[in-house]
């Protein structure tokens, strides 16, 4: 069988004590940035990304990995323990979590969370394994015009699930796509919007923008609201193991949620986030038992089904990265970034030109999700002690770590200037209620959709029907509009716009 | 006419100026056509559709009722403040300043500066605790960048002639 030679092989790489260890250091770093309050995972690993520069390649990504499980699994944990999500897909497991925490229950809460997210990272690593060999071939299959469409759906699918203003979410794309811009323009050697500054030829950084925007707007917005906003953690966490009754309400929602998650993760923009909220409101629609807490009232199924689904969902979004270049989301976009500051542009000829990185990569995925289990599961004492570190310590800190992660990045100062104008434009983003993932995820698709589609009319001389009359572009366009439409449909769009206030 | 919506009236309207100054910009720039598309195709395009969806946001906004006129609040004006100027004097020290002849003071005494000013930020000042916090980042961030990672830093200031 292919799958376990590839895997074989995968293992081999990701099993040397060097990797291993990097593995574990990813994991153990980004729980600790993670589960700080006001750091969700994408911050978390904008501030290490520049931690990885001096490693090998694989070593490097390996340990990204590594930090990617960390800092979701970190930002569950101040999900349940702070009633804080650090990101959008942890949204929905504060609902039941927090209120198990209220209850004294937060061990049980984190351990389904840990142990959920473990399978289903499991299952999502065989899926990916299995889906990337195929899904590659159809890659190779991709012309300049598939992949416009392709990205498009990518864009359109990220909003959809993006909360609040669909209108602004879109808009907010095409700033980034705009801000993408900046920069020399490879085919004409034009410097786009460089304002005659020497370091703008070169684009501007993606940690630059990561790093204000979600770093210093974060801070300063949540420096502006009045301590009493800031939730500070007191409740006491008695016992860690789930009893037996919560396992046997836990497995089936896990094994829903994993189900759920892995097939939603797939398709480009979906991800983590659809696949969790999916899984909540799968459970919800489930009967309870006679007995059974109520939903919203500390239900261990609320926790465990959307963790799972988000985990599954995170593994298998690795997907439409590794074999077609496209991240599906605001998180792999700085995967993209990390692997094109390591020499590694993301698609499907990775996975022929460098075998052992590709398959190294997805071993080192679970050998991630297993380290978050041995690492965190005994650990829940310390991390819930981090997270009494009052905010008045944490945030020079961090205004520091950012600092310093801008600055290693290209070894200029130049970059902590833009870092603070983009800080205040993220505070003004936030004011603005203009939300900023997909400003990034434009960011880095904005050069990537020019160059596809300067080639796509290209190759059709100028006939934009190009995109609607070959097959594949065509259905994914197709799907795009479909997305757009559902979403628009009114009761759907109440339905959305429920889930999203929902608490 | 009034707002229904500060959010969306103020975010529809900073679109609407972004994308009309990237279509501006654009149009500095050769065009081209479909088939042979300049550097100016595309950003043009995307800054007349971001100046667009603007445009339909600040409508909506002067249209669609909210219950509470979505307001945007006063301006955390110190934390925004004092956050990014720590940044930039961070810099500041790392790279030094040749148009006020300050030479690179270095990552030492940059930690020290950004954390006492990041520290003005907060709610309350303690000026032990700011020297403790800062001595803490201080020998963290040169175990950890400096001898572990070989980040590449000044970390000591540069004097001249030395």
């Amino acid at each position: 069988m292919d799958l376990f030679n590839n895997l074989a092989l995968g293992f081999g790489v990701a099993f040397t004590l060097q990797n291993l260890m990097y593995a574990f250091i990813g994991c153990f770093l980004g729980t600790v940035i993670g589960v700080l309050p006001g750091i969700g995972p994408l911050a978390t690993i904008a501030m290490l990304l520049p931690a990885t520069y001096a490693l090998p390649p694989v070593a490097a990504l390996i340990m990204l990995a590594g930090i990617y499980y960390g800092a979701q699994y970190g930002g569950s944990t101040t999900a349940i323990l702070v009633n804080l999500p650090g990101e959008s897909s942890s949204v929905v497991t504060v609902i039941d979590g927090y209120q198990m925490a209220r209850n004294g229950r937060a061990g049980p809460a984190l351990a389904a969370a840990g142990l959920g997210s473990f399978f289903a990272g499991c299952v999502g690593t065989l899926i990916l394994a299995a889906f990337a060999a195929p899904l590659t071939e159809l890659a190779f299959k991709f012309g300049p015009a598939e992949y416009f469409s392709l990205m498009i759906l990518g864009l359109i699918g990220a909003v959809v699930l993006a909360s609040g203003s669909l209108l602004k979410a879109i808009a907010m794309i095409v700033l980034g796509l705009l801000l993408g811009m900046v920069g020399t323009d490879v085919n004409s050697g034009v410097a786009r919007y460089s304002l005659d500054i020497p370091e703008l030829t070169d684009g501007i950084g993606f940690i630059v923008i990561a790093m204000g925007v979600f770093g210093y707007g974060e801070i300063i917005s949540n420096l502006g609201k009045h301590e009493s906003e800031r939730e500070v953690f007191t409740a006491n966490v008695t016992g860690l193991w789930p009893t037996k009754e919560d396992f046997k309400n836990m497995i089936p929602a896990v094994l829903r949620g994993t189900a759920l998650g892995s097939l939603l993760g797939i398709l480009p923009g979906g991800g983590a986030v659809m696949a969790a909220f999916a899984a909540y409101t799968l459970e919800k629609k489930t009967k309870l038992k006679p007995g059974e807490v109520p939903f919203g009232k500390g239900n261990i199924r609320g926790v465990a089904a959307p963790e799972s689904a988000n985990n599954a969902g995170a593994q298998t979004s690795f997907i439409p990265l590794l074999t077609l270049g496209i991240p599906p989301n605001a998180v792999m976009a700085l995967m993209v970034g990390a692997m094109t500051i390591h020499n590694i542009q993301p698609g499907p000829q990775v996975m022929t030109s460098n075998p052992e990185l590709f398959w190294g990569l997805i071993a080192s995925m679970w050998i991630g999700n297993l380290m978050l289990i041995i690492l965190n599961l005994p650990l829940i004492g310390i991390w819930i002690k981090l997270l009494s570190v009052p905010y008045r310590w944490l945030f020079p800190s961090i205004v520091l770590f950012c600092a310093i992660g801008v600055y290693s990045t290209n070894n200029t100062t130049f970059d902590i200037w833009l870092v603070g104008i983009f800080g205040f434009i993220g505070y003004l983003f936030i004011k603005l209620g203009a939300e900023p993932a997909p400003l990034l995820l434009g960011f880095i698709l904005g050069p990537m959709m020019e160059e596809y589609l300067r080639r796509a009319l290209l190759l059709s001389r100028g006939d934009w029907s190009v995109f609607v009359t070959r097959p594949l572009s065509a259905s994914l366009l197709a799907g795009a509009v479909l997305l757009l439409v559902i979403v628009l449909m009114p009761s759907v769009k109440s339905k959305r716009e429920e889930a999203f206030v929902e608490d | 006419m009034n707002i229904k919506s500060q959010k969306d009236f103020f975010s529809g309207l900073m679109f609407m100026t972004v994308g009309v100054a990237f279509a501006w910009g654009a149009s500095g720039y050769s065009i081209g056509t479909g088939a042979r598309m300049g550097p100016g195709y595309f950003p043009l395009a995307l800054g007349v559709l971001l100046t667009v969806l603007g445009g339909v946001i600040t409508f909506k906004a002067l249209v669609v009722e909210t219950e509470d006129g979505d307001k945007i609040g006063a301006f955390a004006w110190k934390p925004l403040v004092f956050i990014i100027l720590a940044n930039l004097v961070f810099g500041a020290m790392i790279g030094g300043l040749p148009s006020i002849h300050l030479p690179p003071m270095g990552l030492i005494v940059g930690i020290y500066a950004l954390t006492f000013i990041a520290c003005l930020a907060g709610d309350r000042f303690n000026l032990k605790e700011a020297v403790v916090l800062a001595t803490i980042l201080a020998v963290m961030s040169y175990f950890a960048f400096i001898k572990l990672l070989n980040l590449q830093f000044p970390v000591w200031p540069v004097l001249a002639g030395v």
